[in-house]
């Protein structure tokens, strides 16, 4: 007989997903928002992006050196970098985002126990480990190319002109748009005519009109992280992994709920307007939620295994989002509470435990 | 409409690639010229040899008896001369002696016209014996002797009596193809069963990638006028378990650790229900079986009616041989089956497939951590949480194991198909059993 021939246990066949395909199908879905970002900012960007990828591989190259295991081909590496890299200002100081790749795979991943056994997300990791040490090149926001200023100018990003609006306004703000408008921040074309366009043709006969503002963030021209302002591109890149059944619906969803419900009813208290006045499409278009929905808060490592467990987890993200983002000091909430999320996952798993087969039918019949 | 029913907790769609033999009526496979039949087919004590080297045997006749009450009858499959008895290893593992017939002589039965026996008048006990003198057993895989399994223990009242045509596993379509084409000796065969068991309900569970079947079987429920139930289940991986099918067809939950008929249902697989009707009507014993020879790496997949002995390789020939190089050879289903890598391994009773799969078939990939996906947790159709399980036994910690329902796994590979760090979850299991009962972990 052949000399090839295997002898294994069953099952003798497998699903086509392998780690290393859930992972280089991942980034693989990254990259068309990374390449915005690098289009918008300008090749710079790039850079960023690519010192992120190189020192993680090589992080996870002398880690896999140390404790004989070569894990490079699975491609969790170059996904953590990568995220890495989404997740920087387009004008940080090239140390900043190395440091953070370093962070990520040293110290979050690897001394865990490396992949599947890190509890944080390493790339979220990385990035709050920066962002509390260099917060100043962290805050620093380059204008997309797209927006008709002029080149090199850096601006807050749409919810850091927020944050400061609401902090020094008196009184009622108007909202996040009123609240840009205020500081006369730039829209793109595009924006207005596309705006004009969707209000003319499909709007208007509903008896809704849209302000400016929106479809920039929806497309991308807006300041802010690398990979993280195209709404478009990044929902395109979810699409294929919904279809590729890779990320189920369970976290997106209950995280968009959560954090759309609670932006919804509270969200408008602190421009001063009521209940149910909190403006939903700019919070989820803005910052880095639509990156996180999709790509972050779905880490399969970092999340719980069970489906009414990924509900609760979502939910939480929503939820703390939700209260960082309008509460707290900083603009953005997203990173901070996913990993605030992660802590509980072990608490989630051990909550939500599937029921047995059998086993309640056989207590009754004890008793 | 009608409402398609399944299982609720977890199961998978595995890859089906029926295609290649469903469509295919089913052929009597070549006489091989040397049968090689094992004394261990089944679930229980090996049979007896009663024949020694040298004697001459008939086509049918006893040549193992069974030894004790779970064991079951072996027959010569064909007549001829044995040359040797000879210790041999089954696809499972199993160590047994096996009788080696070289074809010889007259056949008593191929060929020929047989009476039928009227069965209208005996009595369950009656039936039982003519099962157990023909050493029927489960020919789902399982092959636990089917007098057993039909005897009802005193004080005991079986409800349903369910017909298993899910045929959950791909590739495999030897059940289907036995519904389409042998519906009326199916259908007699359950009256047999229905007989011995006295149900209040006969029930006949088909996956709905098999419309033919379900036609065929609800035609021939018709032309007998029998109050049968053809029921149509969704497409899911593991129906075929009798536990999943209980729970699909009327929502009924074996408890752990029981049996169906603690639950008053008693499930039993087409092909033996096949069986049982050559036994009883035609007084023949089990000597075949249809076999699905199947898989990337053969030829001309088939189903052929294949004595029980047939050396594997002989009908992986009789398919037109490996049309690439095969990366694995397993009998049965690709789920529950097992790799083998001697072609003289003979067809047994509990064959249902022979798959020659190749390299891009098994789709094999590097074997990496866990990364917590949950795709084992959300697969499990009894609700256990193999990445879980894994751990703890990879750690030692068998009780703990058997407490969060060790015992319980019924090895269907659901977890270990769809783990894309390829962790040998079901082969990690079997370890934990094992090591379970050798350190005698209460359960």
């Amino acid at each position: 007989m052949n000399e090839q021939i295997q002898i294994t246990s069953s099952p003798q066949y497998h699903d086509h997903l392998s780690t290393a395909r859930i992972m280089w199908t991942v980034s693989a879905c990254l990259i068309p928002a990374a390449a915005w970002g690098v289009y918008v900012f300008g090749l710079r960007a790039l850079w960023v992006v690519i010192a992120s990828i190189v020192a993680a591989v090589v992080s996870e190259y002398l880690a896999g050196l140390l404790l004989k295991r070569f894990t490079l081909a699975d491609g969790s590496a170059v996904l953590t970098g990568l995220l890495v890299g989404m997740n920087m200002p387009p004008a940080v100081p090239f140390y900043i985002p190395v440091i953070a790749s370093i962070f990520a795979i040293l110290v979050v991943k690897w001394t865990f126990g490396g992949l599947g056994s890190n509890w944080m997300n390493p790339a979220l990791a990385g990035r709050v480990f920066v962002f509390f040490s260099w917060t100043g090149p962290m805050t620093t926001w380059t204008m997309p190319r797209t927006l008709p200023v002029l080149d090199g100018f850096t601006s807050a990003t749409y919810l850091g002109v927020v944050k400061t609006g609401v902090t020094e306004s008196v009184g009622a703000t108007g909202g996040p748009l009123a609240l840009l408008e205020r500081v006369s921040f730039p829209h793109s074309n595009l924006d207005t005519i596309a705006t004009d366009w969707l209000n003319s043709v499909i709007l208007e006969p509903l008896g809704i009109s849209l302000p400016f503002g929106y479809v920039d963030p929806f497309i991308g021209n807006i300041p802010g992280s690398i990979g993280e302002i195209s709404a478009l591109l990044l929902l395109l890149g979810s699409v294929y992994l919904f279809a590729r059944k890779i990320i189920t619906w369970e976290i997106p969803a209950s995280y968009f709920l959560s954090f759309g419900l609670l932006t919804w009813i509270f969200g408008g208290l602190i421009h001063g307007g009521g209940a149910f006045t909190g403006d939903v499409l700019f919070n989820v278009l803005s910052g880095g939620f639509m990156l996180a929905v999709f790509f972050m808060a779905t880490d399969m490592a970092t999340t719980p295994i069970t489906r009414k467990g990924m509900l609760i987890y979502g939910a939480g993200v929503g939820f703390l989002t939700f209260l960082i983002r309008t509460y707290g000091s900083f603009p953005e909430g997203v990173s901070l509470a996913i990993i605030l999320m992660n802590i509980f996952v072990p608490l989630i798993d051990r909550a939500t435990r599937p029921a047995r087969f059998g086993v309640q039918k056989a207590q009754e019949a004890e008793s | 409409m009608i409402r398609k029913m399944t299982f609720p907790l977890g199961g998978i769609h595995p890859v089906e690639r029926k295609g290649a033999t469903r469509n295919r009526p089913s052929t009597n496979a070549i006489i091989p010229s040397r049968c090689i039949v094992p004394l261990q087919q089944h679930i229980g004590a090996p049979a007896e040899a009663l024949v020694a080297k040298g004697d001459e045997v008939g086509e049918g006749m006893l040549i193992g008896r069974a030894k004790g009450f779970v064991s079951a009858n072996i027959h010569s499959p064909v007549p001829g001369t044995v040359k040797e008895i000879k210790s041999i290893y089954l696809p499972n593992g199993v160590r047994t002696d096996a009788v080696v017939i070289e074809l010889e002589g007259e056949f008593k039965r191929l060929g020929k016209e047989q009476s039928e026996r009227d069965w209208s008048g005996m009595d369950g006990p009656e039936i039982l014996d003519i099962i157990r003198d023909n050493g029927i057993v489960g020919m789902g895989g399982a092959t636990f002797p089917t007098h057993v399994k039909l005897s009802l223990p005193k004080g005991r009242h079986c409800e349903y009596l369910i017909l298993n045509g899910a045929e959950c596993e791909p590739y495999l379509s030897a059940d289907h193809r036995l519904m389409v084409e042998r519906p009326a000796e199916l259908l007699e065969g359950l009256r047999i069963v229905e007989r011995i068991m006295q149900p209040d309900h006969v029930l006949i569970g088909i996956e709905t990638n098999k419309p033919d079947a379900i036609a065929a079987l609800q035609n021939a429920v018709n032309e007998a006028g029998v109050n049968y139930r053809v029921a149509p289940l969704k497409i899911k991986y593991p129906q075929g378990d009798e536990k999943q099918l209980i729970k699909a067809i009327n929502g009924r939950e074996v408890p752990s650790g029981g049996l169906p008929l603690d639950i008053g249902c008693v499930v039993s697989n087409a092909g033996t229900v096949q069986a049982i009707y050559e036994a009883v009507v035609l007084n023949r014993p089990l000597i075949d079986r249809l076999v699905t020879v199947s898989g990337g790496a053969i030829a001309k997949p088939a189903n052929l009616k294949v004595r029980i002995g047939t050396p594997i390789g002989e009908l992986i020939n009789e398919c037109g041989g490996f049309s690439t190089v095969p990366a694995k050879i397993v009998t049965g289903g690709p789920m529950m089956g097992q790799t083998i890598y001697d072609l003289d391994i003979p067809v047994t009773k509990g064959t249902s497939g022979i798959l020659a799969l190749t390299e891009r078939e098994v789709s094999a990939a590097p074997r990496t951590a866990c990364i917590q996906c949950g795709r084992c947790v959300d697969a499990c159709p009894i609700g256990l949480e193999p990445t879980r399980l894994f751990k703890l036994i990879d750690h030692f910690e068998y009780s703990e194991a058997v407490a969060d329902g060790l015992m319980d796994c019924r090895e269907c590979g659901a977890c270990g198909y769809i783990c894309p760090a390829r962790i040998p979850l079901i082969q990690g299991i079997r370890i934990g059993k094992l090591m379970a009962r050798k350190t005698k972990v209460p359960v």
